[in-house]
């Protein structure tokens, strides 16, 4: 298929790895390898980083961060507020009701929301939101609650176009996502530029799978390791996580995934039901907490960066967590089984409200609840560290170790459990961005094992850099990467929401008429 | 009037015994008497899946279909066509006894025919085995054959 763009591409991983090679042996004798690694890693990805970041001449705030929330809220407006009048439809049709079950075993709305979700819920939702509200202080999580509601509008707009213009090959299979809907749709609207932008969004999703999707979590799970069982070199956590990623995605042991698949919903449900008891236990500090949040939402309570601090780091971790805009959760959702691409839309406008709104959240309060951001209790203002960047913590910890400390404060016990649901997360999160990773790659270079097997070996590499590198400059590259990929994704869907617009008339038009039934009552009907 | 009997296979030793007695019966009824196999593939829409799995689902429903079309109903039917019985199949996906009820219902049919079935451990325990579901929940007669 395109060739050029495949050599390309592999000439700038070449040459990348030849520039890692050269200051591996430059740098070998002043530290041990994760040092090395740390230091061409910062230096490699930060100019990626500020372009992504860049703030607005004068000011603090990063475009990217008013990009994703301009674009939600264009959403959210376009589609009258959809997100807080469809709910109750969403959940019809993830329980069925629409269903016929004469025509199950393919993929139900359930299995594309719970397959999405796995993909999203894992550690953006216990270190990312740590590390946002000890930047941004508890206010922090008001904009990220916000930010949260507002991304269901981006998400059923991406969800609908993914299952719109997803491909179905003749042998079955099915792929679809932002590359599918921008070129075919910007095809089909006669509007010029959409295989360009497809394949910079492709581009991006590459970067975004293995700094967000795989670098992030190899790091954290790491981080956590060594909580529990001591320092040790984080390459050796890197080794052994890339070798069992290996074995699934090329070895292809589906069992080792199938196994995690299983195991992390109910480490979902652990989590948040720990959670909920933390928060019945101090039901007397909710109402201080909702306080501070919204305190410091809209003064940041002595934070770095005051309300607008709070709010980009709410925003930021909304949209790592959630990832609404950025196109991902198309990828996911687009191998559903329906005739109407709207229905997916409005499932998969559940999956921010969970994630964000519900979990993420839950985070938060027991961080708060917990006392773990270190307050003066004569101005009730937070005290930040010493280098000002941020609140200082009960025991100086930051990122998944914040997390697990605020919830070990109820049950001692929990740092255990943290650290498997850690693990577990960061694993299913990193098969499922290996997968984004791979459709974008062969969108690119075209399907075949070859080029299957230099992406899967690739995410591998860099499974190792990331659990070596340090928290800060993978935090960086990691965000930058999914930012990037919302750049190219929330232009197609600006192109495109009037497609969804004429979908979701002609299908609201049909529920109404009673043309589109529930299927008891499609089962009344033919009975009377 | 005809009468259609429906009857569960799955290729086991004990699929076989419930479709031998059903042949019996409609041998009894004569010509009169159709048989409907349904053999139903094990599916819940509620199982949690890999994106990978979920991108090549509908190719495996496809190969698992063909599957049981080929292995189980075809030559069943060929058998009860070369008895002199007339007969049809359809492979379903989903929970077997509401399949088998649904489809009964749907047909108008005299009655279901099923083998004992042979689950056992915790969830046949917790949740029932599927002729116990069958026979609890089923609008038509239920024969079991044991």
């Amino acid at each position: 298929m395109l060739k050029r763009p495949y050599f390309l591409f592999m000439s700038l991983i070449s040459l990348l790895l030849l520039t890692v090679s050269s200051s591996v042996q430059a740098e070998e004798s002043s530290g041990g390898i994760d040092a090395v690694v740390n230091e061409i890693f910062g230096h490699a990805t930060g100019w990626f980083v500020s372009l992504i970041f860049a703030p607005f001449p004068g000011t603090s705030f990063p475009w990217i961060v008013l990009w994703l929330v301009t674009g939600a809220s264009i959403f959210t407006l376009y589609f009258g507020f959809l997100q807080f009048r469809g709910v109750g439809h969403s959940i019809a049709l993830v329980k069925g009701d629409y269903s016929d079950p004469n025509d199950a075993g393919e993929v139900s709305h359930f299995q594309a929301l719970a397959t999405a979700l796995s993909g999203t819920v894992g550690l953006g939702n216990i270190a990312g939101v740590a590390v946002a509200v000890s930047i941004g202080g508890p206010g922090a999580t008001f904009w990220m609650i916000l930010a949260g509601l507002m991304g269901m509008a981006s998400k059923f707009t991406e969800c609908t176009l993914g299952v719109k213009y997803r491909n179905e090959y003749k042998d079955g299979s099915v792929s679809g996502g932002p590359m599918y809907y921008i070129s075919k749709g910007f095809k089909e609207r006669g509007i010029p530029g959409g295989r360009f932008l497809a394949g910079l969004f492709a581009v991006f999703c590459i970067l975004g799978s293995l700094g967000g999707g795989n670098m992030f979590q190899a790091n954290q799970a790491h981080a956590q390791l060594t909580q529990v069982i001591g320092n040790y070199p984080g390459w050796i956590t890197g080794v052994i996580f890339a070798a069992l990623v290996f074995i699934v995605i090329v070895g292809g042991i589906k069992s080792i995934a199938r196994v995690t698949d299983k195991i992390v919903p109910f480490m979902g449900i652990l989590y948040v039901g720990s959670a909920i008891v933390i928060l019945i236990v101090n039901a007397d500090k909710i109402g201080w907490a909702f306080s501070q949040i919204f305190a410091g939402a809209f003064t940041g309570l002595g934070v770095a960066g005051g309300m607008v601090g709070a709010l980009i780091q709410g925003f930021k971790r909304a949209a790592f967590s959630n990832e609404a805009g950025v196109g991902s959760a198309a990828i996911a959702h687009s191998a559903v089984q329906t005739n109407e691409p709207v229905t997916e839309g409005f499932v998969s406008l559940l999956e921010p409200f969970i994630d964000t709104v519900v979990i993420c959240t839950m985070t938060a309060l027991v961080i708060i609840i917990t006392g773990q951001l270190l307050q003066n209790p004569e101005t009730g203002m937070y005290i930040l560290n010493e280098a000002g960047t941020a609140i200082k913590t009960a025991d100086g910890s930051s990122g998944v170790a914040l997390t697990s400390a605020a919830f070990a404060s109820a049950f001692s016990w929990f740092p255990i459990l943290l650290a498997v649901a850690v693990i577990l997360f960061a694993f299913s999160t990193m098969l499922s961005w290996s997968y984004y990773g791979l459709k974008a790659w062969t969108y690119l270079f075209g399907e075949g094992k070859r080029a299957e097997l230099t992406f899967k070996t690739l995410f591998c590499v860099f499974v190792i850099i990331g659990a070596a590198a340090n928290l800060g400059p993978v935090i960086d590259f990691s965000d930058a990467a999914i930012f990037a990929m919302a750049v190219a994704n929330i232009i197609g869907l600006y192109f495109l929401m009037p497609v969804v617009k004429k979908e979701l008339t002609s299908y609201q038009k049909r529920l109404k008429s009673g043309e589109i039934v529930k299927y008891k009552d499609r089962k009344k009907a033919k009975k009377a | 009037m005809s009468a259609t009997i429906i009857v569960g296979v799955d290729g086991s030793e004990a699929g076989n015994r419930a479709l031998a007695y059903a042949k019996r019966l409609a041998t009894l009824i004569g010509s009169e008497c159709k048989l409907e196999l349904v053999c139903v593939v094990e599916w819940s829409p509620y199982t949690f899946q890999t994106p990978e799995e979920n991108s090549h689902r509908k190719k495996q429903k496809q190969i698992e279909t063909q599957n049981a079309q080929e292995r189980v109903i075809d030559p069943a039917l060929a058998a009860l066509k070369e008895a002199g019985i007339a007969a049809s199949g359809v492979v379903k996906f989903g929970k077997a006894s509401s399949i088998l009820n649904n489809i009964a219902v749907e047909h108008n049919a005299e009655q279901i025919v099923v083998a004992r079935s042979t689950e056992q451990g915790l969830s046949a325990r917790v949740f029932g085995s599927v002729t116990a579901n069958l026979v609890m929940s089923a609008n038509v007669p239920v024969t079991v054959v044991s």
